[in-house]
């Protein structure tokens, strides 16, 4: 089923009801042709699920993994993505925008 | 972001009220900023603008960042005619981010069989739109091509501000639909408000294609400046 933000926020809250560790990334800023508008959403519980995108598909892998340390430790990151460079991103993105990337933990 | 917040975000969704949840990028001290409440907040103007545009966005204060999240209810569609073609639409516009409501009296044409997982209303628009209470983040189509039940709804769509309205039928059916409109009391500057014949013109023959039409009209009113709208036109 394709999720709209609203499915996302809410899905976040469930599973952080449940008693699972639950992060949220937001999409803050925008440059160039970036895939996903300001304020998209996408939650991620502990097992590495998530709900929803921040950019289409091409660094939500990598928002996932960061997402576990947030959950570990609590503590909130500020993500940047470019154009896929391979000396300086793992990833990155194919449209040639960047993208900004708040993670915050669900507490 | 504490889970009462999150709660606090997703129930004014859920009840169709805008706000703002304002989040310190350093420290990460958040809030929530319901509409009434934006006058009296230090950010107050960004609040302004934010609730007029709808749209999220960073904000600099020295040397803090501040990313407002703005919430605006959801687009809302609601359809008078649980036709062939609203069957069609129902499912697309609901993909497309829309809450969708049809509403038509007529029970056999109102069946759950026919519109599973559709809010339907099986009742006279006087009665079911009184209820739905509709809003300028609210788009009305008619489709049933009967007076008795479209003309009352757009007559309650366009008091209400819906921000789009439309009826389907030929321009001819449109024009006596406006005299009758106009005998209602509904002024010129109104009744120029609705879509009609409803849909772009693409050449739609299919009642699924005309579904597209009709959605690719209601995203364009939704989300372009009026200028361009007007240009569009």
């Amino acid at each position: 089923m394709f999720a709209r933000e609203e499915d996302v926020l809410e899905a976040a809250a469930r599973w952080r009801r449940e008693g699972r560790g639950v992060a949220l990334a937001t999409v803050v800023e925008t440059w160039g042709s970036a895939p996903r508008p300001v304020g998209s959403h996408l939650a991620i519980d502990e097992a590495g699920g998530f709900l929803g995108s921040v950019s289409g598909g091409c660094v939500e892998g990598a928002v996932v993994a960061e997402a576990g340390e947030v959950i570990a430790t609590g503590e909130a990151r500020l993500l940047e993505f470019g154009v896929a460079d391979e000396t300086a991103w793992q990833v990155g993105l194919s449209c040639g925008g960047r993208i900004r990337v708040y993670l915050e933990k669900v507490v | 972001m504490e889970l009462a917040l999150l709660e606090a975000l997703n129930a004014e969704r859920a009840a169709r009220r805008a706000c703002v949840l304002v989040t310190e990028i350093g420290r990460g001290r958040q809030r929530l900023v319901r509409s009434a409440e934006a006058a009296a907040d230090p950010l107050a103007e960004a609040l302004a603008e934010a609730f007029r545009t709808g749209r999220s966005f960073m904000l600099e204060l020295g040397n803090e960042r501040v990313f407002l999240t703005v919430q605006v209810p959801s687009p809302r569609l609601v359809i008078t005619g649980a036709v062939h073609i609203s069957q069609a639409l129902a499912p697309m516009a609901r993909t497309a981010g829309f809450d969708v409501t049809i509403v038509d009296p007529r029970t056999a044409f109102a069946t759950p069989e026919r519109f599973p997982d559709v809010d339907l209303r099986a009742e006279w628009p006087d009665v079911a739109l009184p209820a739905l209470a509709l809003d300028p983040f609210t788009a009305l189509a008619a489709l049933t091509h009967d007076p008795k039940i479209d003309d009352p709804a757009l007559a309650e769509a366009l008091a209400r501000g819906c921000f789009y309205v439309g009826a389907l039928g030929s321009r001819k059916t449109h024009a006596a639909r406006l005299e009758r409109l106009a005998a209602r009391g509904i002024g010129r500057e109104a009744l120029a408000r609705i879509h009609a014949p409803i849909g772009l013109d693409i050449g739609a023959a299919s009642s699924a294609e005309i579904a597209v039409s009709v959605l690719a009209q209601l995203v364009g009113t939704l989300r372009r400046r009026p200028a361009e709208r007007e240009q569009a036109a």
